[in-house]
């Protein structure tokens, strides 16, 4: 699996804490530690799954690549820039080179946009192309996505969710970017639409050659769409390894225990299956537990785990595990 | 039916099903295919108007359900009959406490005094799974995690021994091992209590785990109804078979793209004269643009709405 070899975005200790304010004087109490210590890198042309649940941080770690906030601590290379510690002015003009698709495409466009000036937006801002090239050039990313070319000038409420995301997707690639934060882009579709749009992704990325960030809860769209997986609990990554080696032999107590919850549609399987039900709930993100993020529901936690904090340490080549017990 | 400024909009339409006793049976279906409107009209939970249920009935026990009135109704809501909804943030009232909200139905059905209603809704708290149960009592819905608050919502469903459990969409806000969490719970109440449950879910790998039976609609319409093996193994319809084929498998590996449904669910201000799948169906042939079909037994309880035979490959 040496395919994709260049590495295009490094993330190396990305750190986000928002802080908590309390009292009068809004004096800061604590913080919310929603990405705490990130290291990873994407190569060029591949897709990185982000999986975890909701609350674990995987959308703050996905906009904090592209610098959409700014980092507590940490660095972010993009071939070999730092956007981390960019000045605005030479971060804009970075921008058109990374772009993202978000999850609602209900709340994404501006409802009072056509169409066609949606996706113009970007090329406003950061291209000096006359109004003749525009349309053009809109007309042709129309196509890029699978709709018709004459939906320029109608309004995003007329048109579904699965055809909104197409909108959303075709203004992503407007400016030609070389990576793509796709931020749960099909959690609020339906599953006849989600496969649509999954294949679109699919599509355009060999054609264009682009680099994914695909952040998802739903493990089997991730399996499906990914190079490589990162599994994200309560703000740090707990495993990262090649999509085949996470799925067949997963590593960390969490990953095995987010793999066996997954549903598999045929009876059969179901009922031999054996579970590993978690108990309680995900900790808050202000007040981690001690040790190992993991060690309050980890159903082999040992002593070591709540005092020691687990690094991510390399198993066998390209799998990484945060784990003290791991083999 | 609902009526509204654009017109009519044909939800559901003519549906048919039987529920026997401590039997689980799932619901499939995308979002707009009716599958809550058809659970919630059967104890007329739909604001009227606009909604209309314009034909059918409805007998639970004998009685039509659809004729009661509203004071009878009242009793089987919540008593014989409770319900779970999707979003459990929603459904419980934020202004009070979750101790009031399962003595509510309590005192209301079985007339329990305060104090008995207390005791009963620590031992519901304790058999959905909330630890410190009868200190959580007074506690509020937000001070409740999303799962928590399914559990709560769960708890008042109960609270009455109701013969039928209806859940809409009972784990779709939840992640996936919380999810694993509520199904476990479920299966085990199910063992315990012996109600029936109705579960309306979207998810083909959910509805394989837990189900009895499988009733697939699309449209407004059941287009497929079967024992799940049936229903896994030997998919009859067309759009079964293409919702089982979106998703992907256990040994994918990337390389093959999805097999996607093409085009989008029709819209339903028209009462269908032809097959509501047709245009997005790849056997579709001349007969399923000039007919409805309805559903057609396929022996062993495996019923189909389809003209076309897509074991043997032809028109039936």
């Amino acid at each position: 699996m040496t395919k994709h070899d260049q590495v295009l975005v490094k993330a190396d200790n990305v750190k986000v804490h928002f802080p908590i304010h309390k009292g009068i004087f809004r004096k800061q109490v604590g913080s919310v530690k929603a990405v705490d210590g990130l290291t990873f890198e994407i190569r060029k042309g591949e897709t990185l799954g982000l999986v975890g649940e909701s609350g674990c941080g995987k959308s703050t770690a996905g906009r904090a690549m592209l610098r959409l906030y700014e980092l507590t601590e940490g660095q972010l290379d993009f071939e070999g820039v730092d956007i981390a510690s960019l000045d605005p002015h030479a971060l804009r003009d970075m921008r058109p080179r990374m772009q993202m698709i978000f999850q609602d495409p209900q709340a994404c466009l501006n409802p009072r946009m056509t169409v066609g000036s949606i996706i113009a937006e970007p090329l406003d801002e950061h291209t000096n192309m006359s109004t003749a090239e525009k349309r053009e050039k809109v007309k042709t990313l129309l196509d890029a996505v699978g709709m018709n070319r004459d939906y320029v000038n109608r309004y995003p409420h007329e048109f579904s969710g699965g055809q909104r995301q197409r909108i959303g997707i075709a203004r992503a690639l407007a400016l030609d970017p070389d990576f793509i934060v796709c931020d749960e882009p099909i959690a609020a579709l339906d599953v006849s639409i989600q496969a649509q749009v999954v294949n679109l992704l699919q599509d355009i990325q060999e054609r264009m050659g682009l680099t994914y960030l695909f952040i998802s809860h739903d493990l089997s769209m991730v399996r499906h769409i990914a190079d490589r997986v990162a599994v994200m609990y309560l703000g740090k990554i707990v495993e990262l390894a090649e999509k085949r080696d996470l799925y067949k032999t997963p590593k960390h107590p969490y990953t095995q225990a987010l793999l066996s919850a997954v549903p598999v549609p045929d009876p059969d399987i179901e009922a031999k299956r054996e579970h590993i039900v978690l108990k309680g709930d995900v900790p808050s993100p202000a007040n981690p537990p001690k040790g190992c993020n993991f060690c309050t529901r980890c159903p082999i936690a040992i002593d070591k785990c709540r005092t020691e904090e687990p690094e991510l340490r390399e198993l066998k080549t390209g799998q990484f595990v945060a784990c003290h017990l791991a083999e | 039916m609902f009526h509204t400024q654009d017109g009519t909009v044909h939800a559901v339409n003519g549906i048919s099903f039987y529920l026997e006793e401590g039997e689980l049976l799932s619901v499939v279906g995308e979002s707009g295919s009716g599958k809550s409107v058809t659970m919630m009209s059967l104890l007329k939970l739909l604001p009227i108007p606009p909604a209309e249920i314009v034909a059918g009935t409805v007998e639970f026990d004998g009685k039509n359900l659809l004729e009661l009135d509203p004071e009878e109704l009242r009793q089987i809501r919540g008593g014989d009959i409770g319900f779970i909804f999707q979003d459990p943030m929603t459904s419980l009232n934020p202004v009070f406490n979750v101790g009031f909200q399962i003595m509510e139905p309590l005192q209301e059905h079985l007339g329990l005094s305060k104090k008995e209603a207390r005791k009963r809704a620590i031992e519901l708290l304790e058999l959905v799974g909330i630890p410190g149960a009868a200190d959580r009592l007074n506690d509020y819905p937000h001070q409740f995690s999303g799962g928590m608050r399914q559990r709560v919502m769960i708890a008042i469903a109960l609270a009455c021994d109701p013969k039928i459990l209806i859940a809409d969409e009972p784990t779709t806000a939840l992640d996936v091992t919380i999810q694993a969490q509520i199904i476990e719970l479920v299966k085990k109440l199910r063992q315990k209590l012996g109600m029936a449950i109705v579960w309306i879910t979207h998810d083909l790998g959910v509805a394989a785990g837990i189900s009895d039976r499988i009733m697939v609609m699309y449209a407004g319409f059941v287009v497929e109804h079967a024992k799940v093996k049936d229903l896994y193994k030997r998919p009859l319809h067309p759009y079964t078979r293409a919702l089982l084929a979106t998703l992907p498998t256990e040994d994918d590996e990337g390389e093959d793209r999805l097999k996607s449904i093409s085009g989008l669910p029709p819209s339903l201000y028209e009462y269908p004269t032809a097959c509501p799948f047709a245009p997005r169906c790849e056997f579709a042939f001349e007969r399923c643009q000039k007919e409805n079909p309805l559903l057609m037994e396929m022996g062993d309880g495996h019923q189909v709405a389809c003209w076309w035979d897509v074991e043997k490959g032809e028109p039936r």
